[in-house]
């Protein structure tokens, strides 16, 4: 008789989701389900609103990373009225970004894949929350994550006009300078920030790489998929978040292709279940073959991982010395662990706080010309950045007024939705055997998706707490037959 | 004693609402001294069943955000408000409907037509859609119904007060939890914000003209903005005069225009209606032909002055035929 465990609602992820494992009559993993029960259609609605409206509009896709689609939102109204930014305005938004990735990538280290990964997998229950990690790494660290964390948003803030939902990007640049004494505030920060990823590094040193079965464990079979990966890279093909061409390498790591965002729909294309809200992106060179692995199949990844496989190394001297580290360490390029998304964040993470002294330091962040007012009919405009969790694509279209007629978003997580349901359907399999399903396998499915998108619930991580789940399992009449309680 | 439970939870939404609870920073750690969080999805995991599990009542006080689209979060807001002594909607989308609000314009099949067919990105596909029920080789999976029209908090359930904006500023939380641990709330359907318009707070105000003469709407990527100057008076459709303080002019610091998320002022219906005539007022225009002249340079009314308020306007929705019979259905 066939079985079916349900994990509703799924926890620590931002939004709602639920995973829906069937076993076969011998109690071992016929297919594992990861379902998102959501769907808001900003698609639509954007139709008849003024283009100029969508950087703030979009943002509220995400409140987590409205700055990744304010930022998206307000380079596609770049190319829509055919204007550059001056280099000032240019330069604070790249600037104001990577704030806002550090800050973003440091959270989640330390909250959310802290307790997974720095606690350790079969730690107590009761330590695999933020607690086990300060239990690790001091109370201390936690008030200085808290207060790097403060001290950051305050500066996108600064720039922004709000943190959550910022408010100055305009089409040809932003809405207001910096002075000398912001810029002086974003040097401080920056180098706050430095000190903060060569900190975290140094803890995933100590605490994970000079632990052998830690190791062991990144690079097991349970959690490898060998997947497409595409990332955002500047001229010389290193990492770059704010601007720059996609690239694509194949699973055995070869350049695949190399485009800029106004190409993206001869390459990106997204497939429909019917068991889903979300829709699975795939690439149209290679085409939708369900959620296989391999070069024959269109699935691709995106996020710290991906885009680290998708460069060739990063723009700043200190990531890009633990670049080489990561893949000396975990046996060359490209690396297909899953869970190595953890040190990859830390990679980006210095990248991120580098970056950000450089752009700080240039005097041209305090230049008061940050508007070239735009002047062509707009028609069509596309923009792309790397968010936190993956490659995002805005794409508008509207009538000679600037009014939207047509919108295309392909998110972020969007990206990774077919290999996240691949990465539960295979941990599944490879932790139920028999029937046999205890506390363990929970945390387990779970760092499946986690170690992908850490920026869900990264809202509330700040927060200890225990992380109780439920598994039932239900035979084919829906009668629970057996219920497991991680309380 | 034992401390006061408190639970949040999300439906329609973008997480900004979780995010702005964390934006207390060092100060989220007195609050959770003084209360127990008994509920709160993103962060832990206690789960629909320990809250099931609860007597009525047994949550002092809960805070919800999202607006209200899906058969799933109709029962979550079900069972918060019955588990809750007070409800708080918590959030612009829970308030007046918010931005996901604007989907009103359209109706469900609109949505799914357009993502799951329309836009190129799918449109080589075989047209499948998210079906409420699916049977896959291996058993089958659900998913909650979609509805075709987003309703606030209190269009589903009854709401205590009301913390607006989107999101609530970080002072506006810190407020409404030390009224709450005071055991200070005001009465019953209050807005737990400054009941004055923002043109009252606003460090421009000084600049804006005792009577406005807008002669032609400006839209902000169109003029180089002066960062001092009242935005009404640079010809911004600015909304401060109809919009509730308590964000401390956040976007306006930034050079940018008030779209008005913190919803009206009190004893104010309908958001929309009243910001339009606050606008509406300082026309430089008398005869119908200059005003409707002077209108049309707002490209886009409903968005501009329901950004946040859809679902909570007189309107609530795009009109829709009538269908007999159907009169109370949840569509």
């Amino acid at each position: 008789m066939s079985r079916e465990i349900v994990i509703d609602p799924i926890t620590r992820l931002e939004g709602h989701g639920k995973i829906n494992i069937f076993l076969d009559d011998s109690g071992n993993v016929e297919r594992a389900y990861f379902q998102v029960p959501e769907l808001r259609g900003f698609e639509k609605f954007s139709e008849g609103r003024p283009a100029e409206d969508m950087p703030q509009i979009t943002s509220r896709i995400c409140g987590v990373c409205p700055t990744a689609h304010h930022m998206a939102s307000t380079k596609a109204l770049d190319e829509l009225y055919a204007v550059e930014p001056p280099p000032a305005a240019r330069k604070i938004r790249e600037l104001v970004y990577n704030t806002f990735f550090v800050e973003d990538h440091a959270l989640h280290f330390f909250f959310l894949g802290g307790p997974d990964f720095v606690v350790g997998p079969t730690a107590p229950k009761g330590e695999r929350n933020i607690l086990g990690v300060l239990g690790k790494v001091g109370l201390e660290v936690g008030k200085e994550v808290i207060g790097l964390r403060r001290e950051l948003r305050e500066l996108i803030a600064l720039a922004g006009g709000k943190v959550i939902h910022p408010v100055f990007g305009l089409p040809g640049g932003i809405s207001r300078a910096l002075t000398e004494e912001d810029r002086r505030k974003f040097v401080a920060g920056a180098d706050h920030a430095v000190r903060f990823a060569e900190f975290s590094l140094q803890v995933f040193n100590d605490v994970v790489l000079k632990n052998p079965r830690y190791v062991e464990w990144i690079v097991s079979d349970t959690y490898t998929h060998r997947t497409y990966y595409m990332g955002m890279v500047d001229r010389n093909n290193k990492v770059n978040f704010y601007d720059g061409d996609i690239r694509v390498v194949t699973p055995d790591g070869k350049q695949f292709l190399k485009f800029p965002a106004r190409d993206y729909l001869k390459h990106v294309a997204e497939h429909t279940e019917p068991w889903s809200y979300v829709k699975f992106c795939y690439l149209r060179d290679v085409g939708w073959k369900g959620f296989t692995e391999g070069p024959e199949s269109g699935v691709y990844s995106v996020a710290p991982l991906a885009r680290l496989n998708a460069a060739d190394g990063m723009a700043t001297p200190k990531a890009q010395e633990v670049y080489e580290q990561f893949y000396s360490t975990l046996g060359g390029k490209p690396v297909h662990h899953t869970l190595a998304n953890h040190w990859a964040r830390l990679v980006e993470l210095l990248y991120a706080a580098e970056r950000m002294k450089e752009l700080a330091q240039d005097p041209d962040i305090a230049n008061p010309h940050v508007r070239t007012i735009p002047t062509a009919t707009p028609k069509e405009g596309i923009g792309a950045v790397e968010a936190p969790r993956g490659t995002l694509f805005h794409h508008y279209r509207t009538d000679s007024r600037g009014v939207i007629t047509f919108a295309n978003l392909i998110v972020a997580t969007q990206n990774n939705a077919a290999r996240i349901a691949m990465s539960v359907d295979k941990a599944a399999r490879g932790l139920i055997h028999e029937g046999q399903v205890d506390d363990g396998i929970l945390n387990l499915v779970e760092m499946a998706f986690r170690a992908y998108d850490p920026c869900h619930g990264c809202a509330t991580h700040a927060l200890p707490g225990q992380m109780p789940l439920r598994v039932m399992i239900h035979d084919r009449a829906g009668h629970i037959v057996r219920e497991i309680r991680r309380d | 004693m034992s401390k006061p439970k408190v639970g949040f939870y999300w439906c329609a939404s973008c997480g900004g609402c979780e995010e702005a609870v964390v934006d207390l920073a060092e100060e989220i750690l007195g609050v959770v001294e003084a209360v127990e969080i008994a509920f709160w999805p993103v962060a832990m995991d206690f789960k629909r069943a320990d809250v099931e599990a609860m007597r009525d009542g047994e949550l002092a006080v809960t805070f919800l955000n999202g607006a209200i689209r899906t058969s799933e979060q109709e029962e979550m807001a079900e069972l918060m408000r019955r588990k809750s002594q007070v409800l708080i909607a918590f959030g612009s989308c829970s308030h007046l409907g918010g931005v996901p609000g604007l989907a009103n314009l359209f109706d469900k099949e609109a949505i799914f037509e357009n993502d799951y067919r329309t836009v190129p990105s799918v449109a080589d596909g075989d047209g499948t859609r998210p079906l409420e029920e699916t049977k896959v080789r291996e058993g089958t999976l659900h998913l909650p119904a979609f509805r075709d029209t987003v309703r606030t908090l209190d269009q589903t359930v009854e709401v205590d007060y009301y913390l607006p904006g989107c999101p609530p500023p970080v002072r506006l939380v810190r407020e409404a939890l030390a009224a709450i641990l005071a055991g200070k709330l005001p009465p019953k359907g209050a807005v737990l914000a400054p009941d004055v318009a923002l043109c009252d707070e606003c460090p421009r105000k000084p600049s804006k003209p005792d009577k406005l003469l807008i002669k032609e709407f400006k839209r902000p990527h169109q003029i180089t903005l002066d960062p001092e100057e009242c935005l009404l008076a640079q010809g911004l459709l600015c909304l401060g005069p109809a919009t509730r303080s308590g964000c401390d002019a956040a976007c306006i610091s930034a050079n940018m225009p008030c779209t008005g998320c913190l919803g009206p002022t009190g004893r104010v219906r309908d958001y929309g209606a009243k910001a339009l005539s606050a606008i509406a007022s300082g026309l430089d225009a008398n005869v119908e032909e200059e005003i409707a002249a002077l209108m049309d340079g707002v490209v886009d009314p409903v968005g501009t002055f329901y950004r946040y308020s859809l679902p909570a306007s007189l309107m609530r929705r795009k009109v829709r035929p009538a269908v007999e019979g159907k009169e109370g259905e949840r569509t």
